[in-house]
């Protein structure tokens, strides 16, 4: 069993745990992720690692509640506890030699994206970064990654903060102004990481993604997490989930997040009742599970 | 008079079983375990034995039956065997102990494994357990893989004093025999209980620790205190073809497919998280047990109509067991024998729709001793399907010797060890499928007892 320690609200939506996992913390790196299952009965979910202390033995993650686990994930509260919570998996992510890296991270793709910055930074190397979000509200870890980078930019879809737009406009510019960067790292949904990826491309700048398949082992096990790059098969959990973006079949990754998109609404819509049943108990003064 | 034919064992109806996941075959009761094992001849050199990889005092443990003696029988049994419970009812005996019956000459062999499956049976239910305290020798082991090979080390080295701890990289223990091997032939319950023994008899167990990832062996040995390490990490590595179309949605890796069924729970969607997404035809690449079994659980599957078996050379040729090629026929699965799909093809969502298959024929034996199968040219034809199961087999996952020092691989990926399971690093043992390749739940055991005979060896001349 592993213990939150800490609980903060980021965004609507969007929350932040501290996870007691000394294991974890020791061994973790930029780039990797774990593998959690909150109960008994419950799915196997990846999420980036967002930070660690090796010291403390925590390691900080960030989810936004989008289906069933999320969200049961976002009832809990510090003191709580999360069944099974297994890692670092994946690859961790090196920049040897880099001088100047522009890191881009959509939506809750600033998160992941935050721990790599922060190496580079603490590495001296120069960081540019834009982050963007739909809209000001849902705009996370602002500070945190202004206190890695030399220069940030901020974007959202409705202009509510910074430019009006999305990442990608920045990214343009830059790019069109002649800006050089040894690597460019992109992070967030699919299909900004595929715009993004094409539009560095007749740069020649190597750019880097991680992709967010699904996954169900996390260890190599399934092929689930597969996903086409530079017209091989490679496990996004083992191989990844860092790749190289302008090698990657973005279409086919689309596709098949689609998978189980009705099975995840049945889960979601069955834990809605079930949930808000609890709720108007509670709020009525009769718990029927504290009864019990 | 001695009775010829073997007392058949009870099933569930396959119209009722291909509707749920309970328990096909049933088991014995006292009355045909002792008719049965009435027919042994308790032979004097029973050649039996020698057909079974851990040498279970066959004749010994079934005279015990005929007496009525079960918790005797239990005794003989585990003293080498630790899991019989899953090896009656997952050993191909009709390749090892069965084969080599004497009884064979004149009708059919004794059901050896039907009997070790009672005796294990009725010991779980009536709660016997082996009475064992062994001198502690204060010294640490570490298990890395709880399937058959690790359960088996690590059950011999608590019976001899050690200090075990088991580290598992996914949250259940058991490898194969949990998320692999569907309830519907082994029931988690019994793999349960099987490590419960193992528990009791003092096994320390931490899940969620992926070795080379989350610890490593190195780690373990220099600054853990580890004194020995046993490798037992199994195949798990799934294999694709490599053809047109296999990361369309529906198509799945048979390790994936029954992770989700068995590990996961997906069939009890949505009492269960985690989703399974299969159509009304599904077809199944391959011939062994992974096969049986994809094909099986499938036709298990709410909306499912008709599973397809899809295999390269002939029925006489696949590697399943008899038992499960015998209920998979009952249950209805169809088979396209002499077949191989070259191109999986897709809807515009990027869904299964259908598979380009090719007729084979058999050829010369290849190095296997068996005949290879060889495409006929302009023989292929399309199979409507809508959920594509790869069961094309497995190999090792090169992650613990990648990360381990002085830790020899085959090309393959199989770590070399000598006959007793000592790899190239001193103190560090390995065995089972890690070693082998896919292989047998009983040969990973058979690997795992001797490698504990071996740490034994190792750690009592490395003294204090
Ligand atoms: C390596 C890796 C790292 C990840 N890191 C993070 C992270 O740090 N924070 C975070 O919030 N999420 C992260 N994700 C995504 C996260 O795993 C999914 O959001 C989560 O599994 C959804 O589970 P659910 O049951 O709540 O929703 P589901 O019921 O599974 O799905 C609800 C909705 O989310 C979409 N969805 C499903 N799976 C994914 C997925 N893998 N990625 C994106 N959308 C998905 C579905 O299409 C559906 O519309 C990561 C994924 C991977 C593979
Ligand atoms: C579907 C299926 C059906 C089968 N049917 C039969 C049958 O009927 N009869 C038969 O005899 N055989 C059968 N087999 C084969 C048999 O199950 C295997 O040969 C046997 O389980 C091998 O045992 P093992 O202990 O070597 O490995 P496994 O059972 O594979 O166990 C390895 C364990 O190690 C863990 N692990 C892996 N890497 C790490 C790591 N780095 N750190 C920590 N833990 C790790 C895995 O999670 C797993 O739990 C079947 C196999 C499958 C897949
Ligand atoms: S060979 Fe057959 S008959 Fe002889 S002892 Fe063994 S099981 Fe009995
Ligand atoms: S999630 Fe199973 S292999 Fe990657």
């Amino acid at each position: 069993m592993f213990k939150i320690l800490e609980k903060r609200e980021l965004a609507p939506s969007i929350k932040l745990f501290v996870i007691e996992a000394p294991l974890v913390a020791k061994k973790a790196r930029p780039g990797q992720f774990v593998m959690l299952r909150i109960k008994e009965g419950g799915e196997r979910i990846p999420l980036t690692i967002a930070d660690y202390n090796s010291e403390n033995g925590t390691v900080t993650i960030v989810f936004q509640e989008v289906g069933k686990t999320t969200r049961e994930l976002g009832t809990l509260e510090a003191g709580d506890y999360i069944q099974d919570f297994v890692g670092p998996l994946g690859v961790p992510v090196e920049f040897p030699n880099h001088k100047k890296v522009l890191g881009i991270g959509g939506g809750l793709g600033i998160a992941p994206l935050y721990p790599k910055l922060k190496m580079l930074h603490q590495q001296g190397v120069e960081v540019v970064s834009i982050i963007g979000a739909r809209t000001a509200e849902l705009l996370i870890l602002e500070e945190e990654i202004k206190a890695v980078s030399d220069r940030m930019y901020i974007c959202t879809d409705d202009g509510s903060k910074g430019r009006h737009g999305f990442v990608t406009v920045v990214l343009k510019e830059l790019l069109e102004q002649g800006e050089k960067f040894d690597e460019i790292i992109i992070i967030g949904p699919p299909i900004l990481m595929k715009i993004g990826s094409e539009i560095t491309k007749p740069y020649g700048i190597p750019t880097m993604v991680s992709l967010n398949p699904i996954m169900v082992d996390g260890t190599g096990m399934c092929g689930g997490c597969r996903v086409t790059v530079d017209g091989e098969i490679k496990f996004a959990c083992v191989d990844g989930p860092a790749f190289d973006g302008h090698k990657v079949d973005f279409d086919e990754l689309i596709k098949r997040l689609a998978t189980y998109k009705e099975e995840e609404k049945i889960s979601l819509e069955r834990f809605n009742e079930v949930h808000e049943c609890k709720l108007i108990n509670k709020i009525e003064g009769v718990d029927k599970d504290a009864v019990k | 008079m001695a009775v010829k034919d073997r007392v058949p064992m009870r099933e569930q109806d396959p119209k009722v079983r291909i509707k749920n996941f309970d328990e096909v075959a049933l088991g014995y009761t006292e009355e045909e375990a002792i008719l049965e094992a009435s027919r042994c001849l308790q032979c004097p050199n029973p050649t039996c034995v020698a057909g079974c990889p851990v040498h279970v005092r066959i004749p010994e443990f079934i005279k015990a039956i005929t007496e009525r003696k079960f918790e005797e029988a239990y005794k003989i049994i585990t003293s080498t065997n630790s899991l019989p419970a899953v090896c009656g009812r997952v050993c191909p005996q009709e390749e090892q102990c069965e084969k080599n019956c004497i009884l064979n000459r004149i009708g059919k062999p004794i059901a050896i494994g039907r009997l070790e499956r009672f005796v294990a049976d009725y010991a779980l239910q009536n709660n016997i357990e082996e009475e064992v305290k062994p001198e502690k020798k204060n010294k640490k082991v570490a298990i890395i893989g709880s399937g058959p090979a690790g359960l088996t080390c690590a059950g011999d080295l608590l019976k001899m004093g050690y200090d075990v701890t088991i580290f598992e990289a996914l949250h259940a223990l058991g490898g194969v025999l949990t998320y692999g091997i569907p309830e519907f032939r082994l029931p988690k319950r019994i793999v349960e209980a099987e490590i419960e023994r193992l528990k009791k008899l003092g096994a320390k167990v931490e899940t969620n620790v992926v070795v080379g990832k989350t610890v490593t062996i190195d780690e373990l040995m220099e600054e853990e205190g580890f004194e020995a390490v046993f490798i037992g990490t199994g195949a798990g590595l799934p294999r694709f073809m490599g053809i047109p179309g296999e990361n369309l949605n529906g198509v799945y890796s048979a390790n994936e497919f029954l992770t989700r069924i068995n590990l996961m729970k997906a069939y009890k969607f949505p009492e269960y998280d985690t989703p399974i997404a299969v159509g009304k035809r599904v077809a199944v690449i391959g011939g062994g047990n992974v096969a049986m079994d994809a094909a099986r659980s499938a036709l298990r599957l709410e909306g499912v109509e008709e599973v397809i078996v899809v295999y390269r050379r002939s029925k006489e040729e696949m590697p399943a067991r008899a038992e499960e090629i015998e209920h998979a026929i009952e249950e209805g699965i169809k088979f396209e024998f002499l077949a191989n799909p070259i191109r999986i093809n897709g809807t515009e969502d990027g869904w299964v729709k259908s598979m380009d298959v090719i007729r084979m024929k058999l050829g010369e034996p290849d190095s296997s001793g068996r005949r290879r199968p060889i495409e006929i040219p302009g023989s292929q034809f399309t199979m409507e399907v809508d959920t594509v199961i790869m069961a094309l087999g497995t190999s090792p996952n090169r992650l613990i010797p990648s990360t381990t020092k002085d830790i020899q691989v085959q090309k393959w990926g199989g770590i070399i060890t000598d006959e007793d399971g000592r790899t190239s690093r001193p103190g560090v043992f390995a065995g089972g499928d890690a070693v082998t390749g896919a292989a047998t739940v009983i040969l990973a055991m058979g690997a795992g007892k001797k490698a504990a005979k071996a740490i034994d060896e190792y750690l009592r001349s490395k003294g204090e």
